[in-house]
């Protein structure tokens, strides 16, 4: 298999990033968000970015999206097709449309690019059911809990068959029992099409758990700092694999790298 | 609202008749100023067997009714434009400020100059009362939406029709009903009075008239049915509300 670092620049890979920067024009001079970021994620490959606050993982993710543009550095995606999107973003906290039912909110993607009514209920009742949530499909996100609602915009996502999912700490809001759960739905799911995933997260646990490949963020202007491979097949048991030796060395490693960051974050 | 909080609220305006009908008859209220409860009820009957009373309430709902769609549905399209676009809001606002504290019937006599004291100047008044507090309530309601929301279209490829129609409007549909409501307040206001001024039908001019010949009954008629209206129009404006916004917690 290719090593992810040998298709940066390439066109090769899922997600192909170089020379990324997106700069603010701030009160007291430009900021910039992120600096020089480059890397890239294998066609199927679940990677994890993790980074201290403020570090630009939603900018980057934001920019990869199409929500804004950078300043400078380029990125290689899939384009959509017809029926189909290029990324679909998955959104941290408040992320169900209120004013639609849990059907509608997972149409709403399909809705946007023109796929024809009794098609995209189909399609929208299909990933409903793959999120266990069939029964829901005519409830308001108000009914619904927050680990359901976060299920309703994972479909919606998945629903656009996207090439690429871009994933913003969709599990943040959620308490820990809840968040097992939805992690461990995730990746049955994504074992069934294995999309291309680049899941942001400040959890180490849920980075390790959860992906193939760690990038690590710096403190503000991110860059990538450096990225740690995840020793474990698939699928994966999480009551297995915390209990490997290997899990506590990278569990200790990433905090390594990323302890840094967090301290030169939280200097003035 | 618990049983007996509806109970409670009967009790009051309920006590207070009593109260009133209860002082009449002890001559306590000179009936040459104050009618009684059941005078006025007396009056009330004879009004709408007449087909009096029916006639002047219609003329001036119609002119509410009309007078509300033609305000509200371009302050509807326009607040929802100021709210979406920070030009339009830039451009627009100043004016939007200078003009919403002018009192609207001060400026009926302008009104009445242009348009006649016919029903377009009626109408146009009542348009124009609602016409800024519905803008103010629908541009709010935009920008008090949480911005994900907009991500959330944009990621998805909305074009600027799809803000409009999926995320800007069902989203600032409860603060454009705070509007309405807060406008049916004034429309009554504002016709009841504008009535009062020019006009030779509707409510306003019915108690206007009474005042002139002296008929104390049906002033307090007019009076009553103003209030019974505006209760009227909340009811149907809350029954409304309820429809349009099923998504809302309760």
């Amino acid at each position: 298999m290719l090593r992810a670092a040998d298709q940066v620049g390439t066109g090769l890979a899922g997600i192909d990033v170089v020379g990324l920067s997106k700069v603010y024009p701030g009160l007291h001079g430009p900021f910039a968000a992120i600096q020089d970021v480059t890397f890239a994620v294998r066609d199927g490959e679940f990677a994890a970015l993790i980074g201290p606050s403020g570090c630009g993982k939603t900018t980057l993710l934001h920019i990869l999206a199409g929500l804004i543009d950078s300043t400078a550095g380029a990125v290689t995606m899939p384009r959509g097709h017809p029926g189909r999107l290029g990324t679909a973003l998955v959104f941290q906290g408040t992320s169900t449309l209120p004013w639609m039912t849990a059907l509608d909110n997972v149409a709403y993607g399909l809705r946007l690019m023109g796929v024809p009514l009794a098609e995209r209920i189909a399609r929208a009742r299909g990933h409903l059911e793959r999120v266990g949530l069939l029964a829901f499909a005519d409830a308001y996100p108000h009914q619904l809990s927050e680990g359901m609602r976060q299920r309703v915009s994972i479909a919606r996502a998945l629903a656009t068959d996207p090439a690429i999912l871009l994933m913003d700490e969709p599990f943040a809001d959620l308490d820990e029992q809840n968040r097992l759960l939805l992690q461990d739905e995730l990746l049955r799911i994504w074992q069934e099409d294995r999309k291309t995933v680049l899941f942001v997260t400040h959890s180490l646990d849920e980075a390790i758990r959860l992906s193939d490949r760690v990038l690590v963020m710096s403190a503000s202007p991110g860059r990538i700092k450096t990225e740690v491979p995840v020793p474990f097949g698939r699928p994966r048991d999480y009551q297995v694999i915390r209990r490997d030796p290997a899990y506590g060395a990278l569990s200790a490693r990433l905090w390594g790298e990323l302890r840094e960051e967090v301290l030169r974050a939280g200097r003035p | 609202m618990r049983v007996a909080d509806r109970w409670l609220a009967v009790v009051s305006p309920l006590g207070l008749l009593v109260l009133w009908e209860g002082l009449s008859r002890a001559g306590v209220l000179d009936p040459r100023f104050i009618a009684s409860p059941s005078a006025i009820g007396r009056t009330l009957v004879a009004l709408i067997r007449t087909g009096e009373l029916p006639y002047h309430v219609g003329v001036s709902v119609e002119r509410i009714v009309a007078g509300f769609l033609l305000g509200s549905i371009p302050a509807v399209a326009l607040g929802l434009a100021m709210g979406l676009n920070r030009s339009v809001r830039a451009l627009l606002m100043p004016l939007v400020a200078a003009i919403y504290p002018i009192p609207k019937i001060a400026v009926y006599p302008l009104i009445i100059f242009y348009l006649g004291i016919g029903e377009a100047s009626k109408v146009s008044i009542v348009a124009l009362s609602i016409f800024f507090l519905v803008l103010l309530n629908t541009m709010a309601g935009v920008l008090g939406l949480d911005r994900t929301y907009f991500n959330i279209a944009r990621a998805y490829g909305a074009r600027p029709v799809d803000l409009f129609t999926t995320i800007a409007w069902p989203g600032a549909l409860p603060a454009i009903f705070t509007g309405l409501k807060l406008g049916m307040g004034f429309a009554l206001i504002v016709i009841v009075g504008a009535e009062l001024l020019g006009s030779d039908a509707g409510i306003g001019f019915l108690i206007w008239r009474s005042y002139q010949i002296f008929a104390i009954d049906v002033m307090f008629a007019g009076l009553l049915v103003t209030a019974v209206l505006g209760w009227l129009a909340t009811i149907a404006l809350d029954w409304l509300e309820r429809r349009a916004l099923p998504w809302r917690p309760n």
